[in-house]
């Protein structure tokens, strides 16, 4: 159902939206909670709260035009049918940009923990902006203070802005935490202050990226420089143990995971 | 126009269907999809309610009403004294952790529900206390609840955390007007679509 500020609330069966003019475009979702915790070890525990899949929907911004959306109206609610029923509230110009009604994922119906049969996606917002098992909207004139909202809310307005809009995030899946690289050929130069000879070592990757979990054993995850031949590769890989002033303890880099 | 309202497939959950005809054929004007709810449907589904309580249904309640109905139908998930339960804590209290008892944290919720932040607090509007109240609680008995005693438990949670007096009458006047601790903790800001993110010279 849409109702609110409208000219025509009006309610569609899912048979009536599949009707309408859809589009499928590829997304992200991303949780407000995704960021790392100095227990956290591996990429996905401090990246993982987030997945991207094609989503096939109507346009929100072609129903709103449908029921047609009052002078003076500003934010539109979405909400849920699940038990808590899970609203919150969206700028109307989010919503006649590119949200999307969706009824499929992947080129499937949308799963149940995904919100079947219809969830809203708002690109680029945080995910708990892209109601599941959605089941109306109100076009409305203000902030309305649901349960989602007030969850989140922040008291500096830059850093509330950044929950309407992600920024682009990138990280090095691999190697990572538990994933080593085995390539051969790859070798390590030993820190200048050791003489600066060259070994082949395969490079185990204590820390990865964010981490902070070597410095509890007294190696450091840093960025290191790796020759590939004559190339040069940076990848995060623990230094040596330290056994003494100047000296390493080669053993220690052949530890395994 | 008698074709929509024969479809046969109802997959909208949960729909309210009262399978009479309904004053105003309006539909959707380029697709001629849709049909229009009767006033009955939409105030039936209109749960959410804006900071100025104009959505409040009438009824009125007190912290003493609020203070059985807790015992009853809310203790058994929260506590008896508002903490320690499976769910979270409603009551804030020194002695108490505003956690989710050891074993029973929900991992979403644990960024709100942190010291001294007892999440019904956190809102700077009463009003989304109950709104919450009213459409998702008791968990999985949604929509038990009557009006008066979602403003007695409203005015309950509110008294025991120290936001109005013991005899206050919460209704759809006075609700609205409550000034929460965290009134004004939270900002808005613009957005238009394209915009870039406001970054300032902060770190």
């Amino acid at each position: 159902m849409i109702h609110g500020m409208v000219d025509r609330p009006l309610e569609f069966t899912m048979e009536e939206l599949k009707r309408f003019p859809s589009v499928s475009r590829i997304h992200f979702i991303e949780c407000l909670g995704n960021h790392s915790k100095p227990e956290y070890k591996t990429v996905q525990e401090t990246h993982g709260l987030t997945s991207c899949s094609e989503w096939t929907g109507v346009p929100l911004s072609l129903l709103l035009k449908e029921v047609g959306v009052q002078k003076g109206a500003a934010w539109v609610v979405s909400e849920g049918s699940e038990e808590v029923k899970g609203a919150g509230s969206i700028r109307l110009a989010k919503a006649m940009d590119d949200c999307l009604v969706c009824y499929g994922q992947n080129g499937e119906a949308l799963r149940p923990q995904q919100g079947f049969p219809l969830r809203l996606v708002v690109p680029g917002f945080e995910g708990i902006y892209n109601t599941k098992w959605l089941r109306r909207i109100k076009v409305v004139d203000r902030y309305y203070m649901t349960y989602n909202d007030y969850g989140h809310i922040q008291k500096d307005e830059e850093i509330a802005a950044l929950t309407f809009q992600w920024g682009p995030k990138s990280v090095i899946t691999f190697p990572s935490r538990y994933l080593p690289a085995h390539w051969p050929g790859l070798v390590r130069r030993r820190r200048r202050s050791q003489g600066g000879s060259i070994h082949r070592r395969r490079p185990d990757l204590e820390g990865g990226p964010d981490s902070g979990g070597g410095t509890s054993k007294g190696a450091h995850p840093v960025w290191h420089g790796l020759e590939v031949g004559r190339t040069r590769v940076c990848t995060p890989v623990a230094l040596h143990r330290r056994t003494g002033p100047g000296s390493t303890d080669a053993s220690a880099t052949r530890q395994t995971l | 126009m008698g074709a929509s309202t024969m479809r046969s497939l109802r997959l909208l959950l949960p729909v309210m269907i009262l399978g009479v005809c309904h004053a105003g054929w309006a539909q959707s004007p380029t697709y001629g999809l849709g049909r229009t709810p009767s006033a009955e449907e939409i105030r039936a589904w209109d749960i959410a309610i804006s900071p100025t309580g104009k959505e409040l249904p009438p009824g009125s309640g007190t912290a003493k009403e609020g203070a059985q109905l807790y015992a009853q139908k809310c203790a058994a998930c929260h506590g008896a004294s508002g903490s320690g339960g499976k769910a979270p804590t409603l009551i804030r209290s020194k002695s108490t952790s505003t956690a989710s008892a050891p074993g029973n944290e929900q991992p979403c919720l644990a960024p709100c529900v942190r010291e001294g932040n007892v999440m019904a607090l956190h809102s700077p509007y009463a009003t989304t206390i109950w709104d919450y109240i009213n459409r998702g609680m008791p968990f999985l008995q949604e929509g038990m609840l009557k009006p008066n005693e979602v403003y007695g438990l409203t005015a309950f949670l509110l008294y025991k955390n120290g936001v109005i007096q013991e005899d206050d009458v919460l209704d759809a006047q006075t609700l609205p007007q409550i000034k929460m601790p965290n009134r004004d903790g939270y900002a808005i800001p613009e957005w238009k679509p394209g915009m870039p993110r406001p970054f300032s010279a902060k770190p």
